[in-house]
């Protein structure tokens, strides 16, 4: 898009597309982070540095949106420059709840576990992770490039990653079926997965957001065939 | 440039309308040309002016809305050299025809201008001269008419004890209430606002437009503005014209939210020249 004729106000956008930018990059190293210590117990640095990245995380959700009010109150964006706005607000909503959620997925991971659940959790739960993992790096590069056509792909992938929390929880329902001594450590990892679960979603919002940033319409609660649809339009 | 919107008409229904009536046209504009002599001014444009809705006509200096607007009452017909051709359809009738009153047109179609413009007279005078030419009223009837007017225009309770002093000593804001009690005054049926605000500090400007939104349930009313917030904010319907042309023409709601052209979109976000 073309420049607009006061300049500060190209400054201001590309300030708080650059801050998006930056948080989504600490909330993905935070992910991997996570991952880290999920697959590897005696990872109490690790666990410290989620922490720490989760508070950097609220920080910065705080400066974009108060970046953002900034424009609203000094520019009265509208049409596209009101929807990037609006959008961003979004977006960092979501970045920040998938910082909390990575948080608790850290910090479950150091509860003690019986021997059975071992291989749910270093198989089932990294691999559900890894997914989440791509969804959250597919919609940071969707926002990155404006680019609709991830949006739709993001969809179908959050139903895998929804199919694959499904597989968790039949698999630990019948551990805690079968020995109800299992049931405490089960829950923890039912608690993890749903956590990555929601990182899931959240990336899918930030994919539909963009969405409706470029196309100006809302594609929340389409599904994958709508979205294909409408990007495909005019 | 793409070629003019033929015959556009918004669909749908606007924020403001009861819920089963977009708007039917008051004034149904078709292939409007205008020149000022070799001017070419206003080229092709096609719209309808929905009845009691608010139409906002917002665009860069020199596109033509004031143009536009002067065509609805006929007042370049006061101007040697200025041209009008296509048709303008008030109540069925083409206005730009021969024969139309000219007088009779701008009581039906009133007018409040950029800068306040009072009669040098008592504030009653300023309201009542008007109604004076059109119609016979008792002393009686003609005071009310004034209150009324007046109250229209959320002027009433300010100068209702001061009605014998000049018009001309009235702030800014009030004179230009006072215009518009004396443009209502004559019970018009379209109100045109050529940038009503403009001289205006924002507290007169927000009453003027609090006066809009209540005067559309019993006008209809095209308003020309530079502010484009304020069109955002007083109108149902937005055209926005650029050269002389209608380039988009749409739902307030839409027009500033998801324009579908990009000429639109480049002005109202500030990506102008």
């Amino acid at each position: 898009m073309s420049e607009h004729t006061i300049r500060q106000f190209d400054a201001d956008m590309e300030a708080v597309r650059t801050g998006v930018l930056t948080m989504g990059g600490l909330v993905e190293a935070q992910l991997a982070r996570a991952i880290g210590v999920l697959e590897n117990d005696a990872a109490e640095g690790l666990i410290d540095q989620v922490g720490a990245d989760e508070r950097q995380i609220n920080r910065m959700q705080i400066q974009i949106d108060q970046q953002c009010s900034q424009i609203i109150a000094k520019r009265q964006p509208a049409a596209g420059d009101l929807r990037m706005v609006l959008t961003i607000v979004k977006i960092t909503n979501d970045l920040e709840r998938i910082g909390d959620e990575v948080k608790k997925v850290a910090y479950k991971a150091t509860s003690a576990e019986d021997d059975r659940l071992v291989q749910v959790r270093f198989y089932d739960v990294v691999r559900a992770a890894g997914l989440a993992q791509r969804m959250l790096r597919m919609a940071l590069d969707a926002f990155a490039r404006l680019d609709l056509a991830a949006a739709a792909e993001i969809v179908d992938s959050d139903d895998e990653l929804d199919a694959a929390f499904g597989g968790i929880l039949r698999q630990l329902i019948s551990y805690m079926m079968e020995d109800p001594r299992t049931i405490s450590a089960s829950l923890e990892i039912v608690f993890m997965a749903k956590s990555i679960e929601r990182i899931g979603d959240h990336a899918k919002n930030i994919a539909e957001a963009v969405v409706q940033a470029v196309k100006g319409t809302d594609v929340r609660h389409a599904t994958a065939a709508e979205i294909r649809a409408e990007v495909a339009g005019p | 440039m793409n070629s003019p919107i033929p015959f556009a008409r918004p669909q749908g229904v606007p924020r403001s309308a009861s819920p089963d009536a977009p708007a039917a046209p008051k004034m149904s504009i078709r292939h409007l040309d205008f020149h000022y002599g070799a001017f070419h001014a206003l080229k092709d444009v096609s719209l309808d002016v929905g009845e009691k809705r608010v139409t906002a006509f917002i665009g860069p200096s020199g596109c033509g809305k004031s143009t536009l607007l002067r065509v609805l009452n006929r007042m370049y017909s006061l101007y040697p050299g200025q041209r009008a051709t296509g048709e303008v359809l008030f109540n069925g009738n083409d206005l730009l025809g021969p024969g139309v009153d000219l007088n009779l047109l701008r009581a039906k179609v009133g007018m409040v201008f950029q800068k306040p413009t009072p009669f040098p007279m008592s504030i009653r005078d300023n309201v009542a001269f008007g109604v004076s030419l059109y119609e016979r009223l008792s002393p009686r009837e003609m005071n009310e008419r004034v209150e009324w007017a007046l109250t229209k225009a959320a002027l009433w309770g300010e100068v209702k004890d001061k009605l014998g002093q000049s018009g001309m000593a009235l702030s800014g804001g009030q004179q230009q209430r006072l215009c518009i009690a004396r443009a209502v005054a004559v019970q018009p049926e379209v109100v045109l606002f050529d940038e009503p605000t403009s001289a205006l500090d924002p507290i007169s400007t927000a009453k003027i437009e609090e006066l809009i939104a209540e005067l559309k349930s019993d006008y209809t009313i095209a308003i020309v503005t530079h502010n484009m917030q304020q069109a955002a904010r007083v109108s149902d319907y937005t055209a926005y014209m650029y050269l002389g042309e209608l380039v988009e023409f749409g739902e307030t709601d839409e027009v500033f939210l998801k324009p579908r052209r990009k000429k639109t979109e480049d002005y109202i976000t500030g990506r102008f020249g």
